[in-house]
């Protein structure tokens, strides 16, 4: 019970309007404008989490995104959201957090006896430890490294919030609206370019929210900025990283508004990075312990929230800037225990000193007091290097160790780093596109950043200009013992694991970040990472500016899946297309399935049975009499010009300008690789005009194969492609007595066998309206399919079912159409998957010896000619009632051996008893009559298969020609 | 991400287009045999820096566009029509 509410001060807090809130399930109250962090801490809540690997207590050490321990998990209803840190999250009325990383209790943590394991637990544990056997990972090691370790839960199952994408055009990015960035957008905007100013706090000022001397109304600011219809304000939006050309940024709604969140994606002609600079904490034994903080921080609380974080403080400072923090809590009535300055003198120290606080110079903190009853009691300082020392009792310890500027976003957009003596840290350089401005480039001080980020702003550089007293480089102080001091307290990594990492070869700052995990956490070692890097130079007897910095890769904050998959979620993920007639499946009880992007009615069945019966009933139908299917999906490229049948003659690889006008043809196509395409039946429609179908699955495929082909191989040819796809219904009316429905449908053109016979083609009015028709069957029966323009799909298609009421005719969809493809030995995507060669699938004597085709040459290649390749087989169980599984392997008749194949479809078979399947088997097409296995693992059934062609039914045409 | 300016519809996002590879190849002769063709589809010079690419606008005009690209800063320095000939900057973009 430490820290406190001030009874005035704080420009962030209303204290009209205060707010209940709960933590672990206890309820406490704080103001409007409040942070999770800031209404913690004045409610003299020190421990807010647990590490992550030895459950050692916790509180906030920092006021921004930069926090590295007091993050929290946030739930309403089934929403969850974890590692928020608790100084992002806005306080409101209901909000209620749990701590993470605690089992059971934050205050009782079993898990912490991994801090007594410790030893165990050094750097490159994982690697070390759970190495062997294989088997325990998944039963042992990684169950109980979960529950140990994880940074907290996600929700579970459908959440219906709602998040955003947006995207942005703008002249000047300015990220950061500090002094720098505020001053530059001002400047840019004045000079009536389009500007964008991106802050991740919930309000414009940055550095001047906690100078509150210097007046800045960030309210009175914000509107008179946006005011102008050039400049656009985001806050409580963090840029996350940048991305070849663009910036992406993720903005944090107020509770309350429809959307959790949204993710900006903004494209600038100039980028402004004004992101300022992180103060750095210093590494000495029990650095982590609850009550201590940076100094940053603790300046942030007080002036902007009005909280003392402690009613008896210490500094422990390196540079100047921080005498700042003691002198205004001083002013508040917090008393000063000390000022530890590792530095031999300062001015600063001296004024200090003068005013009354106790300055100890040339020292150090080399422990801390603290018990989980009394928390943080004392701090223990000597001489620098020195054995032992006096305790200096306090309840709060202030760290400083100077500040880094924020370059991630800098270095991701491609500027390099160069090392700043001055403030011992990285600044961030220009590219033709990005720079940097104020504190974020080594420019400190408030009028100071403001002046650079003019400069920005005008396009101009300034140099850094030099502070009062150089500050010390300073990072750790170490002592014998074992005690811990840590570089990343996200992730627990000490001081002692960088040398350690170094004296196993891990020496790289990019070995030794994987090695101990180091700035791997939620908040990218933001606040330690230098320090880290520091103490492996010093290991290494190498200078800070050569081992560098690990390289900060995107994301910047923790990022929620909602951001990024935004509006794109359930329906939205990916669009549905309909097919025409998709209102009258859906009121004829079609059950659909997805196929690719399309709804296509898989059975008709009023009860949802989507057993075999149904679509047996379907199949025997149409082979008994005449049925009827929706082929609207199919792939449909008009294609026209002198050089249509030329073009078509080397997309195929076999031969379509010999093809009459008004006949069809089978054609298969080839990649430049030799493998199968596709395959479909294109129509000549006219000396100039041909119409190419394509499979359902690879219409699009097959659309940009022959516009790239066009357009980049042969540009000579003169041909014109047009998707009609969507233009064009298409229904197939087969079986025995599908001439008698057509005879009745078809008007001004004769429909016999020797008018209109197999494979004809050509225009015709069908139920009074303009269309094609086509002699072609997929389904081994005798067959046309018509096609008219799409909008009269529906009329056609009862027009259709009306003619064939005499002849029972029903619709049936795409299960029974599988069906008898497969009882025909038709190929689909499932044999023409991508590894499959003409050839294999029985096609090999198609393929054109003469003229040029896609896929000629490599199609003959010797591995491709290997008879043992898997060529397509029909495959039928010895027992009939054995069933047949798609995917099972076929394997020699003890069951047992290699795998010399699979079965590419399988079904009940129409005529006949029992199942029939395709496979793909080793030398199939040599194989016929040979038994095999057929094993499913999957359901663990074994069935002996004879093997016999694939073209099982009516091998000879003789119903498709009837 | 990319900003191409199709020569039909201006500038477009990359997420409009299709990434359809080296345009700098020519394709074989009918018989210029199995190694010929073999070079042609699977062989790639990756080059760190300036590089001539097919781009098709698929969710635009659909015209396969002949883009000239850095391909470690992203920058284009020209698009065009398959026919045109783009000149491709000397060294480092």
């Amino acid at each position: 019970m430490s820290g406190f509410r001030l009874p005035n001060g704080g420009t962030n807090i209303n204290r009209d309007q205060s707010m209940r809130f709960q933590f672990d399930g206890k309820s406490y109250a704080g103001y409007q404008g409040d942070t999770l962090a800031s209404a913690l801490l004045a409610n003299g809540v020190r421990l807010t989490g647990r590490s992550f690997k030895y459950h050692r207590p916790r509180g906030i050490v920092t006021a921004g995104l930069e926090e590295p321990c007091a993050l929290v998990e946030m739930a309403a209803g089934a929403w969850r959201t974890p590692n928020l840190p608790a100084t992002a999250v806005e306080l409101f009325d209901t909000l209620t957090v749990t701590s993470q990383n605690r089992f059971p209790s934050l205050r009782y943590d079993l898990m912490a006896v991994n801090g007594l394991m410790a030893p165990a637990l050094s750097a490159g544990f994982y690697y070390k430890s759970f190495m062997w056997p294989a088997k325990f990972w998944e039963r042992i090691y990684e169950p109980v490294i979960r529950r140990a370790a994880g940074l907290g839960r996600l929700a579970k199952g459908a959440v219906d919030d709602r998040y955003d994408h947006q995207h942005h055009h703008c002249d000047v990015l300015v990220v950061g609206a500090g002094p720098a960035g505020w001053a530059a957008a001002a400047i840019a905007l004045a000079g009536g370019q389009r500007v964008m100013v991106v802050e991740q706090d919930n309000m414009p000022g940055g550095g001047y929210l906690t100078a509150p001397a210097i007046g800045f109304d960030s309210t009175k600011a914000a509107a008179g900025f946006i005011s102008f219809p050039n400049a656009q304000l985001l806050t409580r939006t963090a840029v996350i990283g940048a991305y070849d050309g663009v910036f992406a940024a993720v903005e944090r709604h107020r509770p309350g508004l429809p959307a959790r969140e949204t993710l900006h994606i903004i494209r600038a002609r100039q980028t402004i990075l004004a992101t300022g600079a992180v103060e750095r904490l210093i590494a000495f034994p029990d650095n982590d312990r609850p009550g201590v903080m940076l100094a940053s921080a603790a300046r942030a609380y007080l002036n902007r929230w009005g909280v003392a974080v402690g009613r008896r403080v210490a500094l422990f400072a390196n540079n100047d800037e921080a005498y700042q923090t003691a002198h205004e809590l001083r002013a508040a009535g917090v008393e000063i225990a000390a000022i530890i300055d590792p530095r031999p003198e300062s001015w600063v120290a001296a004024a200090a000193i003068k005013a009354g606080i106790r300055v100890l110079l040339d020292e150090e903190v080399y422990s801390v007091g603290y018990s989980r009853s009394r928390g943080l009691y004392e701090v223990h300082t000597r001489r620098r290097g020195d054995q032992g020392g006096v305790p200096v009792a306090c309840d709060t310890l202030l760290v400083s160790g100077g500040y880094s500027p924020q370059v991630q976003l800098a270095t991701q957009a491609g500027a390099k780093l160069a090392w700043d003596d001055r403030i011992a840290g990285f600044v961030a350089g220009a590219t033709a596109t990005v720079r940097t401005a104020g504190a974020a480039r080594g420019v400190y001080g408030l009028a100071e950043a403001m002046a650079d980020g003019e400069a920005a702003g005008r396009g101009e550089a300034t140099e850094p200009v030099p502070q009062h007293t150089p500050m010390l480089p300073f990072w750790e102080v170490r002592v014998g013992s074992g005690a811990k001091s840590f570089v990343d307290l996200q992730h627990d990594v000490t001081a002692a694991d960088m040398r350690l990492a170094h004296q196993e070869g891990y020496s790289h700052v990019e070995h030794a970040k994987r090695y101990t995990t180091h700035g791997m956490g939620t908040d990218q070692g933001k606040i330690g990472g230098l320090v880290g890097s520091a103490v492996l130079a010093a290991a290494r007897g190498a200078a800070l500016a050569e081992v560098g910095l690990s390289k900060p890769r995107p994301f910047t904050q923790p990022v929620s899946w909602g951001a990024l998959a935004g509006p794109d979620v359930g329906h939205h993920f990916k669009p549905q297309r309909l097919l025409p007639l998709h209102d009258w499946h859906t009121r004829n009880h079609a059950v659909f399935v997805k196929i690719g992007l399309w709804m296509r009615p898989l059975v008709y069945s009023a009860t949802g049975d989507t057993s075999w019966g149904p679509v047996l009933a379907e199949a025997r139908a149409v082979r008994r009499s005449v049925g009827v299917t929706d082929m609207s999906s199919l792939g449909k490229i008009d294609v026209q010009g002198p050089d249509a049948g030329q073009f078509l003659d080397r997309i195929y690889a076999n031969t379509f300008s010999s093809l009459p006008v008004g006949r069809a043809r089978y054609g298969i196509m080839l990649r430049e690789d030799g493998m199968m395409l596709d395959d479909g039946t294109t129509a000549r429609l006219g000396e100039q005009h041909f119409l190419v179908t394509a499979t359902t699955q690879k219409a699009a495929d097959v659309l940009e194969h022959m516009e790239w082909h066009l357009a980049t191989v042969w540009p000579e040819l003169d041909v014109t492609l047009t998707n009609v796809a969507d233009q064009w219904a298409q229904f197939a009316i087969a079986g025995p007595q599908a001439r008698k429905v057509v005879e009745k449908l078809v008007t001004g053109r004769a429909v016999t066998n020797e008018a209109f016979p197999f494979m004809a083609a050509g225009e015709a009015t069908i139920a009074g309206v303009a269309g094609r028709l086509f002699r072609i069957s997929f389904s081994g029966e005798a067959a046309y399919e018509v096609a008219v323009p799409a909008q009269h799909a529906e009329a056609v298609w009862v027009a259709i079912l009306a003619a064939g009421n005499a002849f029972d005719i029903v619709p049936y969809a795409l299960d029974a159409l599988n069906l008898m493809r497969i009882e025909k030995g038709h190929v689909t995507g499932g044999e023409i998957n991508g590894q499959t060669t003409a050839a294999d699938l029985g096609f090999g004597k198609m393929l054109k010896k003469k003229g040029d085709f896609v896929g000629k040459a490599l199609s003959q290649r010797d591995g491709l000619l290997d008879p043992k390749r898997l060529q397509l087989v029909g495959i039928t169980p010895v027992d009939t009632a054995k069933r047949l599984r798609g995917g099972g392997h076929l394997v020699g008749l003890s069951g047992a051996g290699p795998s010399q194949g699979y079965v590419t479809a399988a079904c009940m078979t129409s005529e006949g008893e029992g199942w029939i399947g395709l496979a793909l088997l080793n030398g199939g097409h040599s194989r016929y009559g040979e038994r095999l296995i057929a094993a499913s693992p999957v359901f663990d059934e074994v069935v002996e298969v004879v093997i016999s062609s694939p073209h099982r039914l009516d091998p000879e045409n003789a119903r498709v020609k009837a | 991400m990319l900003q191409i300016k199709c020569p039909h519809c201006g500038p477009r996002d990359e997420a409009e287009f299709r990434y359809r590879g080296d345009a700098t190849l020519t394709r074989p002769a009918v018989d210029a045999g199995i190694n010929a063709f073999a070079s042609y589809v699977f062989e790639r010079a990756n080059p760190a820096g300036w590089q001539t690419e097919w781009w098709q606008h698929a969710h635009g005009c659909r015209a396969v566009l002949k883009v000239v690209r850095h391909t470690l800063t992203h920058e284009i320095s020209g698009v065009g029509l398959p026919g045109e000939t783009l000149a491709v900057p000397e060294g480092a973009a």
